[in-house]
């Protein structure tokens, strides 16, 4: 099965040299044309998700779907092996099927559009964009059911589809659609909007052509695809030690009672080649929090990972591809077998980073960085407003940036790029609730040389009745620190009734009815820290104290000894470091707050939520490796990582 | 007899432009900038160019000036002590901001922000609450408020700024705690949210309000002085200031809302490149003005900037109008480094900024700048004297550079030429940002470039956009100088109207723009500008019921009559199809409506320069050996005060003056047109 592309032109690409400048001018312009979409996008979207949070993807490849600007993975070339139809001038495609696009979406909730760039009859490029639709049907919402066990339960699943044939919008088929989502004019709105920014993707392309000559512009595309190649391969070979070195780290829970899932690789270099195989992770879920990883899309996450690090001068595009390897046994949790669930998979998601991380960190210990925030806690709240329309309001929540060896891990803030927080003015002017409290919680990061971001509390007071879903992890596991540095706390939802009695909520929750005045305080968690606590600067210390977010008990962690004004006694410290310094000894690469064992024993008492049990894995994960039920036991009791 | 006079105090030069009103003929002037005391150097400047043009400084109605104050105390960090009150549990409503981390995917890694502008330490919160549609949630805790506003006693704090949750749709709590806190500290000036910027999103509307507050009492106090200073030795004049928008503002307004003067300085650089433009008969052009630490870019078009609805200075982004200046963090200062890791040459974003600056300055600096890297390619001789007094040493120039050819296994020369090369490139990528990036191609624009590293930059960056003319003013002083006296003083009014068009009563639109129109206006009558002179403009922010972001439309009074409301919902489609390739079939709502008056524009005609016979030879005082493309060849020194119009000077050539070095390359010549600009192209 394979799209087949129909062109009416048949001048052929002629290669040509392109002088360095008219690269860069490319390079620029592609770059360009992605901001162009980005904005296009936030500017005429309608829910909050896209407009406010920013949760939408451009992506402009070459003719073959090579990525040339974007950042999550170039989804053409997945939608070209498995589309079934023609491709013509005009046409618009539409998908949210994660298994028919090669997990270029991950979850059923982002709706993904590709165009083709015709220039003269002939295919030169993809515009391409998804975007997270706040709902699209199925049994809870907002779609996100976290007790759901294959993905048809979670709202309207679009094969890919052309919704646009030859500039007619099939209208029939978008109404179809649309009458399955529970707001359908933001689904239209954003649609609209998402079309809008491809065609502007597209409308550059072909003014490229125009300007530069089609056999400039092509050939170009090529030339940045290798110099891509070229830089990247300096990189991994500075870089990448060839010996192995191993990481793993957990999802929390699967919403079931069960956990916590193992995500493991290890990662290596052969040659100028980097592999990564993921062996050892755990069997897929019978629940929601399976995650579909595109190899192209973690390509590209390691990618912009290494030159964050090393070098962030260099442009990204798909020309590095070749050198990097990635393995992932079908029937695990990050290549779960359709139709497993996905909508729980922004906790794995989110936690490759930390993988990422920590194989990195590993290899060139110079440039470890802490476990951050790896997830994107939702919040979702829906109901009969005062004037008996109904509403939904979804958001994103932050929490703590990791420790890092070039500073301080922000307090708060997003670890994706271009999310923004919903100002909570807004939040209160569209929906009946009131926003009582935004704040860092002071000591939730982790301490360190440079400290952990702390997380954030929110407080949010309903003002109707309605129905709460919370979608968080990190609750059990710790946001680990490293080389010292002390681990972040733990995220917690508390319920608190207008009658003063409290709730302990599970972090993966659907159906909790409130009524006016109860209240949820959804804290995230904290960024691990980065080096020794001890060493920490007392002016930095000082200041943590001064402004509030660090707490006399906090300070304690870094050995740091105040008066009654918060005031640091110096002599006192001095004394406390040094005995504090000798009791503890050497400090360990990693400190993940205990092992998983430790973790079950202290749950109830220390997260007020009982302990999950080991995992049932999906029979079809376990066949598919080769497993027998008896894993689900000697993956989770590990005694030591 | 009538003049108007523009200043622009730099950092080492103040510059002075005076405009005869009846004729149109300009002077200028240059003094000796005072830096403990600015308008010792302006008075100065007034009494030179005064007598050196047989003028009574009497006769000096209005005074027009940039300034920088503003943005300085940003930049530095050197503002008012500020003490904010937020509403409960928003203490950390600058900490937290938007939760946005800039950069791509990972960008968090290299990622550390700056303090807020208000510490959190001065930071407390009211116990009250304003809900979404105006009710008072929670009453003020005036008890509280008062025991927690000792903090800025002790404190000593100079400015108060009030930012309460929802004060957009109800500003009672704040003027409560406004009075209360003038009570407490009659001596603090208040700032209060809405007021400065009543608009919706918590997070700007505080951060514009500190930022006022911020830059307040530096600025109040500048302004108040200079006023003083002028009234002393001229009698009755007006001063106005430079906006960031372009337009000028009275003296009283600008002391009042300083944060509409983050970009005073960059507007007076851009409005001054536009005149001057104009006079050598370019009307497109790229503005290309570098200095020491940064860079500011901007795009013309027809003689005009694009103004964007919001100000960015540092890392502070601001509801406020400004000029479309993209500033980028680079400048003669900054250092050349080269990882370990990837042995690739890197320029910036570091700075060695005025102290220790480039090693070439034998202030202390050590480590390899861009400076010290024209400095040993003999860009930059040492008989360019940087203002008359700053030694420069190429040995120590080369000292500092060799550690880059060290480190990367180059010669000496490479190295330098390597760092110029790669500065270049990204002075090329901020002249992207405002050209190839909005769709524009540079080539159909000229390089206009000034500052004080401009003109030494500005052959090869014009090399890499391929516009051409470069054009090299006379004194970059005087370039800003002439742009703030050839602005247009300029007011607008606005408040936030979230309705749906057809919720819209027309009488009542009819009366708020009318009062809009009359507060704009009452700023330019008390500048005593004749209503007959004063031309007024409207603009509705209107978007489709839900979207996030507006689109301004202009339209005259005339238009909304005879047109209607439709006309302008038309316009609005037409917009959005323009801008985003499609419109909707949805609702559209206004969200802010305003009115813009302005005053006249001046003519005025720049001074043209002695045309006299023989060459250009004429103006060469000395030679020096300098490293270009991979070889060594032969420039000859000029001394731009000897250069005539209809002058051609062959690359490689040097060009000196007393604030700025023109570096022309081989293959490229620079002609002196009329007015003493020199043209640079490439030689067929």
């Amino acid at each position: 099965m394979a799209a087949q592309i129909i062109e009416s032109g048949t001048q052929a690409f002629n290669a040509v040299d392109v002088d360095p400048i008219t690269l860069d001018l490319i390079e620029n312009g592609l770059v360009n044309a992605r901001e162009q979409m980005d904005a296009i996008l936030f500017r005429t979207a309608m829910s909050p998700i896209i407009r406010e949070q920013r949760d939408g993807f451009p992506v402009l490849t070459d003719r073959e779907g090579r990525l040339h600007a974007g950042q999550f993975g170039s989804p053409v070339q997945g939608f070209l092996s498995l589309y079934d139809g023609s491709v013509e001038d005009g046409d618009v495609f539409l998908t949210s099927d994660p298994y028919a696009c090669d997990g270029a979406v991950s979850h059923v909730n982002d709706w993904l559009v590709c165009m083709p760039v015709f220039y003269r009859g002939r295919v030169v490029n993809w515009s391409a964009m998804f975007g997270h639709q706040t709902d699209i049907g199925g049994k809870t919402p907002a779609s996100m059911p976290v007790d759901s066990t294959d993905y048809y339960q979670e709202g309207i699943i679009i094969p890919p589809v052309k919704i646009i044939s030859r500039g007619e919008l099939q209208e029939d088929l978008l109404k179809l659609i649309l009458h399955n989502c529970r707001i359908p004019e933001w689904n239209g709105a954003d649609f609209n909007a998402i079309v809008a920014a491809c065609r502007t993707g597209r409308n550059r392309c072909i003014e490229m052509c125009e300007r530069f000559g089609v056999d400039v512009f092509t050939s170009a595309l090529d030339s940045l695809l290798q110099r891509n190649h070229a830089s990247m391969k300096k990189l991994i070979r500075d870089t990448v030690p060839e010996e192995k070195v191993h990481f793993e780290d957990y999802i929390c829970d699967d919403a079931l009672g069960m956990g916590p899932y193992r995500i493991a690789c290890d990662m290596w270099r052969e040659g100028d080649r980097m592999i990564f195989d993921f062996s050892g992770t755990d069997p897929q879920s019978i629940g929601c929090v399976n995650f579909l990883l595109s190899e192209q899309m973690f390509k590209m996450f390691c990618a912009q990972f290494m030159i964050n690090m090393f070098d962030p001068d260099v442009l990204l595009n798909d020309g590095f591809f070749p050198l990097m390897e990635v393995r992932i046994p079908e029937g695990s949790l990050l290549k779960p077998i359709k139709p497993a669930a996905l909508n729980g998979r922004t906790h794995a998601m989110g936690r490759i980073f930390d993988i990422i991380s920590g194989l990195f960190g590993k290899s060139n210990p110079d440039y470890l960085c802490a476990a951050g925030f790896s997830s994107s806690p939702h919040f979702m709240f829906s109901g009969y407003d005062s004037g008996n329309k109904w509403f939904l309001l979804m958001q994103i929540g932050f929490g703590g940036v990791p420790g890092k060896p070039f500073g301080d891990g922000l307090d708060g803030h997003s670890l994706w790029p271009k999310f923004k927080n919903i100002p909570n003015e807004f939040l209160e002017a569209y929906f009946p609730i009131r926003v009582d409290r935004f704040e860092s919680i002071a000591d939730s990061g982790g301490a360190g040389l440079h400290r952990g971001g702390n997380g954030v509390r929110l407080e949010y007071c309903c003002l109707v009745a309605g129905t709460v879903s919370i979608h968080d992890d990190r609750w059990f596991t710790h946001p680990w620190g490293v080389k010292g540095g002390r681990p972040g706390a733990r995220s917690s939802k508390v319920l608190v009734r207008a009658d003063g009695s409290r709730e302990v909520l599970a972090a993966k929750k659907d159906g909790i009815a409130v009524q006016p005045g109860d209240r949820i305080i959804f804290d995230t968690w904290g960024g691990g820290g980065w080096g020794d606590p001890l060493q920490r600067d007392l002016a930095a210390v000082q200041y943590d104290l001064e402004s509030g977010l660090l707490t006399e008990a906090g300070a304690r962690e870094y050995g740091v000894v105040v008066d009654e004004q918060l005031q640091i006694d110096k002599p006192a410290t001095e004394k406390l470091r040094a005995s504090m310094a000798a009791e503890r000894g050497e400090c360990e690469l990693f400190d993940f707050g205990g092992d998983v064992q430790q973790l079950r024993q202290r749950c109830q008492e220390e997260t007020g939520l009982p302990a999950p049990r080991p995992p049932r894995f999906a029979e079809i994960g376990l066949a598919k490796l080769g497993l027998t039920p008896e894993h689900a036991f000697t993956q989770t009791n590990r005694s030591k990582r | 007899m009538s003049y108007r006079l523009g200043v622009d105090v730099g950092g080492t030069f103040t510059d002075l432009f005076l405009i005869d009103e009846s004729s149109g003929a300009a002077v200028t002037a240059k003094v000796p900038s005072t830096p403990e005391d600015p308008s010792v150097g302006v008075l100065n400047g007034i009494a030179k160019v005064c007598r050196e043009n047989n003028i009574a400084p009497g006769a000096v109605s209005h005074v027009m000036h940039g300034t920088t104050v503003a943005t300085n105390a940003v930049l530095t960090g050197e503002g008012a002590r500020v003490g904010l009150v937020v509403s409960r549990g928003y203490r950390q409503i600058l900490h937290l901001a938007r939760s946005w981390v800039p950069g791509g995917l990972g960008a968090w890694i290299l990622f550390n922000k700056s303090r807020p502008m208000a510490p959190l330490k001065w930071t407390v919160e009211a116990q009250e609450r304003i809900g979404a549609d105006g009710e008072v949630v929670q009453p003020l805790d005036t008890e509280s408020l008062r025991r927690e506003l000792a903090v800025f006693g002790a404190a000593g704090v100079e400015a108060i700024t009030v930012a309460l949750f929802n004060a957009y749709t109800n500003g009672s709590h704040e003027r409560l705690v406004r009075d209360i806190i003038q009570r407490e500290f009659p001596h603090i000036a208040v700032s209060i949210s809405s007021e400065t910027v009543p608009e919706l999103q918590e997070y700007e509307r505080t951060i514009t309000t500190v930022a006022n507050s911020f830059v307040k009492p530096v600025v109040s106090r500048y302004i108040r002085n200079l006023q003083a200073s002028l009234e002393r030795q001229m009698g009755a004049v007006k001063l106005n200031i430079l906006r960031s928008d372009g337009g000028l503002a009275s003296a009283d307004m600008a002391a009042e809302y300083p944060v509409n003067l983050l970009m005073s300085g960059p507007a007076g650089g851009v409005s001054g490149a536009v005149w001057i433009a104009r006079q050598a008969g370019f009307e497109d052009i790229i503005t290309f003005d570098m200095g020491g630490t940064s860079t500011d870019v901007a795009l013309v078009q027809q003689g005009l900037a694009q103004v964007r609805r919001e100000t960015t200075v540092g890392d502070v982004c601001v509801r406020a109008s400004s000029v479309d200046v993209r500033t980028v963090g680079a400048g003669g200062g900054s250092i050349a480094h080269v990882p370990q890791l990837t042995k690739a040459l890197r320029v910036g974003p570091k700075s060695a900024g005025a102290v220790p600056g480039p090693a070439a300055y034998n202030k202390g600096g050590e480590l390899p700048t861009v400076t010290d890297a024209n400095v040993a390619l003999g860009y930059l001789p040492a008989s360019a004297r940087l203002g008359g007094d700053m030694q420069i040493s190429r040995e120590a120039a080369c000292a500092a550079v060799q550690q880059i050819a060290d480190a990367m296994g180059l010669p000496l020369m490479d190295a330098a030429e390597g760092i110029v090369r790669i500065v270049n490139e990204n002075m090329f990528g901020a002249l992207r940002l405002v050209s190839i990036e909005q769709g524009y191609d540079p080539r159909d624009f000229a390089l206009m470039a000034f500052g004080g590293a401009g003109p030494l930059h500005a052959n090869a960056v014009g090399k890499l956009l391929g516009s051409w003319p470069v054009i090299v003013p006379r004194g970059p002083g005087v370039l800003c100088a002439s742009g703030d006296a050839t602005t247009r003083v300029r007011d607008e009014a606005s408040r936030t109207y979230i309705k749906l068009f057809a919720a819209i009563d027309s009488a009542e639109l009819h009366s708020l723009l009318d009062e809009l129109h009359q507060r704009a206006a009452a700023t330019l009558d008390a500048d005593g500008i004749a209503r007959s002179e004063q031309q007024v403009s409207y603009q509705f922010d209107v978007r489709y019921a839900g979207q996030a972001l507006e689109i301004s439309v202009d339209f005259t009074l005339q238009e909304l009559d005879s047109g209607g409301l439709a006309a302008i919902a038309d316009k609005f489609d037409q917009l959005h199809e323009q801008f985003y390739t499609f419109k909707l079939d949805a609702d559209k709502e206004i969200v802010n409506i305003r009115a813009i008056v302005e005053g006249k524009a001046a003519v005025v005609n720049a001074s043209e320069l002695e045309r006299l016979p023989g060459d250009a030879s004429r103006a060469v005082y000395a030679e020096e050996n300098i490293y270009v493309n991979g070889s060594q060849s032969v420039a000859k020194i000029y001394d731009r005060g000897k250069l005539c119009s209809g002058d051609r000077i062959a690359g490689a050539a040097i060009v000196t003056e007393m604030d700025s070095t023109t570096l022309i390359l081989p293959d490229h010549a620079g002609e002196i047109d009329r007015i003493g600009n020199i043209l640079i192209r490439p030689v067929e």
